[in-house]
This record gives C-alpha cells, structure tokens and sequence, in this order.
C-alpha cells in the first residue's frame, strides 16, 4: 500500500534535491498508471506494463522540465496545468480505446513473488516477503536512492544544483541537464508508481485512480526531510492508513466509509502542520534558474 | 497605456493558446476518426446554438467565474490556493444548512443570510491553509489540495447522516425551502442568479484591486513582493486576506449551485468546478475581465462537448485535454515572451505593437 507513494515519494526527491518542485507528480503517476494499463491490456504483459508506464510518466516529466528548466516557467502552476492536461487526456484515451461499457477492461498484474523461507515467518513474513516485484523494488530503491544521492560525486553535484545553482554552475555543473535527469528519474519511479495502481493494486484503471496519491508524496517528500530513509517512513504511515482504512471498512467496523477514506488526507494535513524545520529544504527548491 | 490596450495585449497570450489547443485538439479528434470540423461545429453549437445552450453555458460559467474570480485573488498574492472545490464543497454545506435550519425566513432576510453563510463557509475552509502558511510557512498547495478531498468526504459523510433526506438511501439532503432558492432570470430556461453575481462581484473585484488602498497593497505583496515588506505592508496580513476572499468566493459559487441548479445538497454536485476555475484564473491572466471571458469560455468547452459527443461520439473528455492545453500554451507563451520574443512577433504581426 505504501509503495506507490513511496516510490512516487523517492522520484520527487530527485527532482526537488536538484530544485525543481515538481506538481506535477501526480499527473505524472495518473498518465504513467494509464499508460502502464493500456500496455498491459494488449499485450498481457506486466513488464512491459511497466515500461509503458515509465515511457508515459517520463514524457509528461519532459515537457514539465523543458517548460520549466527551458522556458524558466512557474514550476508550481506548469506542474499543475500539466495535471489537467495528464487527467484530461488519459480519460479521453481510455474512453477511445475502451468505450464507456459495464465490464472494465481489466490489465494483466504483477504476480506475488514470495521470498522463500522468509516469507513463512509468522504474521510479518506474508506482509513483508509476499509481495510483488514493484514492493520489492520500492525497498530496494530507498538505499539505491540514498546512496546514490550522498555517496557519488554525481549525486553530491545534483544536490548542489538544488541548493545553489549559480555556485553550481560556476564549478562547471552543468546545472539544466542535471535537472533534466533528475526529472527523467522522477518520471521514470513516478511511471513505476502509477504502474503499481494499475498493475497491482487493481487491474482496472479509473479515472482519478491516483487520487491525490502524488500530493501525498509531495507531502511524503517534506515529512522525510528529502531524505529517501525518511520518505520510506512516512510513507509506510501514509500508506498504514490508506489500508487501515480498507481494512476497517472490509471488517465492517461501523465508522462511515467516508471518514475512513478521509484519513490519509487528514493524516498528511496533520503531518504538514506538525514540521516546522524548514531547515532541510533544498535552498534552492521552486525557483526557476536562470544564467542571464 | 490606456487600459483596452492593456486588456488587448493581456488577451493575445490566450487566444494564441486556444488557437494552438484547438488544432491539436483537431489532431486527436482526427485520431478519433472524426471530421474536426464537424466536431468543432457541434462543439459550438452545443454552447451557444441556441437558448438553451446558451443558458446551460452560462449556468456553468457563474461558479467558474466567481471561484476563478477567488482564485484570482489568491494568486494575486502569490498564493497557490488549490482548495477551491473544497472551499466550494463548504460553502455550499452551509449554505445548505442554514437554508434548512431557517425555512419561515422571508427571502429579504434569507438571501444576504445565505450569502453571508456560504462566504463564512467558504473563507474559513480557506483560513485554515491561510493560517498555516503565514505561521509555519507550510506549503499551501499541499495543504489545500488535502483539505479538498477532506471536505468532500466530510460532506459525503454529512449526507449519509445526519444530513440526509427522510426516506432515501442515496447522499442527498432535503431540499430547500423556496424561499432560498435562487430565480430563474431567463425565461424558460435553467438560467439563476448567480451568473448576476459573479458579474458584480468581478466589477467589485475590478474595483477593489485597482482603485483601493487594500486592492494596491493585496497587488504589490504579488507583484513586487520585496519592495511591498520593506514599504511596511503587512504581508501575511493580506496573504490570509487573500485567500479568506478567495474561499468566501468559492463557497459563494459553492451556494449557486445549490440555491440555482440542484435546490438540495448532493455528494458530487460539482463537477471539478473548483479544479477548473484554477484554470480559469490562468487563462484569464488574473485580470478580472479576463477571468469572466475565460469562465464562460471553459464553461462553452464543457457544455459544448457534450452536444459533440451525442452528436459526432467524440468523447466529452476531449474538453479536459483542451483545457489543460489552454493553461500550458498561456504559461509557455507567457514565457516565451522572454527568451524569443516570438509573442512579441506575432503582436507585431497582428499591429498591436510593444
């Protein structure tokens, strides 16, 4: 439940360490998880699901990033316009490609993998050892993203592009590729993110299917102060209480159904209020970089 | 430079946008095997065809305008209020609850009532961000968006309780003493009051902005935010003004869609108006002649394509595509105009001149 935040989370943190506040992420995870859908669908494949998936998150992460690193747009409205336009044409295509029928059409998933041995320890092991490739994924991608972030001469400069691009580019960073990068990378775990709704979760698109998901992972993104540890945290709560929700309400426990999906939301309202440091963000984040 | 020519040089950034959206949008509809023309014709006649296109136009435009118009406000001051549906959702809660809870109150005394209720709905919802950002600095774009879902959920939750009509299991409250239903202003059609309203309350905001003390204070914390603190203006101040005024206004749209279109609450009366009208206040270049002409043109989108759907079955939700590719060719062309001048060119084409 928490993967796809987490790994829409993990993509953000590229993007927003190299200083680029990225809005868009959940038009990015909403066109990758149709993308993803469609491809499965005709092919019966999930893998190369998820290639479509990734291929229509980047394309969308592209044309923010011309827009905003090029063009030296407003990161927060072309990141929210590009929103729109991701929703607006990916119910456009599904309606074209699929019609408005009583039976949805439904993708080919990702299969549950189960770790051997691990997976047969009581209670944790199903939940933790059972899941399928895109979970394990997302666990692996939290150290792969904190080590490549603060342990490469790479990832040290694409910090510095978030914090001081001038001083960046004066050491010979060349900063707009960087952010360009840092964008495909968000693209390509936002596309893995949407893959996991479509893929996994369910096999149904729907529109809206994100939900504010990407949101979340913004908000994901600041409760773990930028830091890929962090944002693994928040988003198993975040994701701890998307299916607390599910739960309660498949138990039948008597709490109204709305105020149970309400809680995520509540949730990220909550942690948002509760962070004061602001000491942690990139300093450069949502300023567009301009060398004139 | 004298304020048309202004307007005028405002308006070329959208209507190159709309241009350029429409032939792709021509492109796809060709994809969907369609004669663009034939598409696009349905699309207009179905907006302004007729009388009832026309009113079923202009039906929309009222809450698109009036929350663009808020949204606008927001903006003005470099606040990203996202929170629009749900300030909307929460204006039209109260207006709701008010309505019910006064049903022998003559409509003289009802109607500022309900005003007041939806703007107090509305604003306070908005506050709530407002406050947050001015005194922890947390990210209002976050906060709002959240808020949204909260406050359909919220009035979701509302109608499958204690608000719910006797007898029905769908959410939908009572309905609303006729007294607090908004007139019809246009014969035979579905046309209310609120398209009224939101033409004050532009030509208000027009007035409030350009030719008040605060209106010039609420423009320099957005315009030239350095020079407006160090000149003593109270910035958080206004932020949190802005954006009350922002939600009063969405829950006002919020209020004619229940006291004019449904006469009751239901879980879902909005159609993404609130989400919309961000794109509205866009498009219409936070300007408030802009953002009426941009309402009414988002609303003929939508009206439209569902006359182009029934009658050349392209799928309505062209009209989202169009639309966000309206905002992303105004946001380009606005910063176009820096580094290639090409707006520049094409004024210069059209004679309107730098």
């Amino acid at each position: 439940m928490a993967a796809p935040l987490l790994l829409a989370s993990l993509g953000e943190i590229y993007a927003e360490r190299s200083g680029l506040l990225n809005p868009g992420l959940e038009g990015m995870m909403l066109f990758g998880a149709f993308g993803g859908f469609v491809v499965s669908q005709q092919t019966g494949s999930p893998w190369l699901g998820l290639l479509g998936a990734i291929v229509a998150a980047v394309l969308i992460g592209m044309i923010f990033a011309y827009l905003t690193v090029s063009l030296h747009a407003d990161q927060v409205v072309t990141g929210v316009s590009l929103n729109l336009v991701a929703l607006g044409l990916a119910t456009f295509s599904y309606r074209l490609l699929y019609g408005v029928s009583t039976v949805p059409a439904m993708s080919a998933g990702f299969s549950r993998i189960k770790v051997p041995f691990l997976a047969d320890i009581p209670v944790l092991g199903p939940v933790l050892f059972q899941q399928s490739f895109l979970v394990y994924l997302a666990y692996l991608l939290v150290p792969i993203t904190a080590w490549s972030l603060w342990r490469t001469n790479w990832g040290l400069r694409l910090r510095a592009c978030g914090e001081s691009p001038l001083a960046a580019l004066a050491e010979g960073v060349p900063v707009r590729r960087f952010r360009y990068v840092a964008m495909l990378l968000c693209g390509v775990l936002a596309g893995a993110a949407g893959a996991f709704l479509t893929l996994d979760q369910l096999n149904v698109y729907v529109e809206d299917i994100t939900a504010g998901r990407g949101f979340i992972g913004l908000a994901i993104v600041i409760f773990g102060r930028w830091r890929p540890a962090g944002a693994a945290l928040a988003a198993l709560l975040f994701g701890a209480a998307d299916a607390l929700g599910l739960t309660l309400q498949v138990n039948g426990v008597k709490l109204s159904h709305n105020l149970l999906l309400m809680l995520p939301y509540v949730l990220t309202v909550i942690a948002l209020v509760g962070m004061r440091g602001r000491a942690h963000i990139p300093a450069a984040l949502g300023k567009p970089f301009r060398t004139e | 430079m004298n304020n048309s020519k202004r307007l005028l040089r405002l308006a070329t950034g959208p209507v190159v946008a709309v241009a350029a959206a429409f032939a792709i949008g021509a492109i796809l509809i060709a994809i969907a095997g369609v004669d663009p023309l034939v598409a696009y014709q349905a699309l207009f006649l179905g907006a302004f065809g007729n009388k009832t296109a026309l009113a079923e136009t202009l039906i929309k435009a009222a809450p698109l305008t009036l929350a663009g118009l808020g949204i606008m406000f927001a903006f003005r001051t470099n606040t990203f209020n996202m929170g629009a549906e749900g300030q909307l959702y929460f204006g039209a809660l109260a207006t709701t609850v008010v309505a019910l809870a006064f049903p022998g109150l003559p409509r003289v005394f009802l109607v500022p009532v309900l005003i007041l209720a939806a703007a107090l709905g509305g604003g306070l919802w908005a506050a709530i961000p407002a406050y947050l950002k001015a005194t922890r600095g947390s990210s209002e774009i976050i906060l709002t968006i959240m808020l949204n879902y909260v406050a359909v959920l919220f009035v979701g939750f509302l109608l499958q309780g204690p608000l719910q009509a006797p007898g029905t299991n769908t959410p939908v409250s009572p309905f609303i003493p006729a007294n607090a239903q908004a007139p019809i202003i246009w014969g035979g059609t579905r046309l209310h009051a609120s398209i009224l309203l939101a033409v004050l309350v532009a030509i208000g905001a027009y007035v409030l902005l350009w030719h008040t003390p605060i209106g010039l204070k609420l423009r320099a914390v957005g315009d030239t935010p350095g020079t407006a603190k160090a000149v003593g203006i109270p910035v958080t101040r206004m932020v949190v003004l802005s954006m009350a005024i922002s939600g009063a206004l969405a829950g006002l749209a919020g209020m004619g869609e229940i006291t004019g279109v449904h006469g009751r609450l239901l879980s879902g009366f909005s159609p993404g108006y609130g989400n919309t009208a961000i794109a509205v206040a866009l498009v219409g270049k936070l300007n408030p002649v802009g953002v009426v002409l941009s309402g009414i043109f988002f609303a003929a989108l939508r009206t439209g394509a569902d006359t182009m759907q029934r009658w050349v079955a392209v799928p309505a939700s062209l009209s989202y595509v169009l639309q966000g590719m309206v905002v992303l060719f105004v946001l380009a062309g606005e910063f176009m105009r820096d580094t290639t001048g090409l707006a520049a060119r094409i004024k210069g084409a059209f004679g309107l001149g730098k």
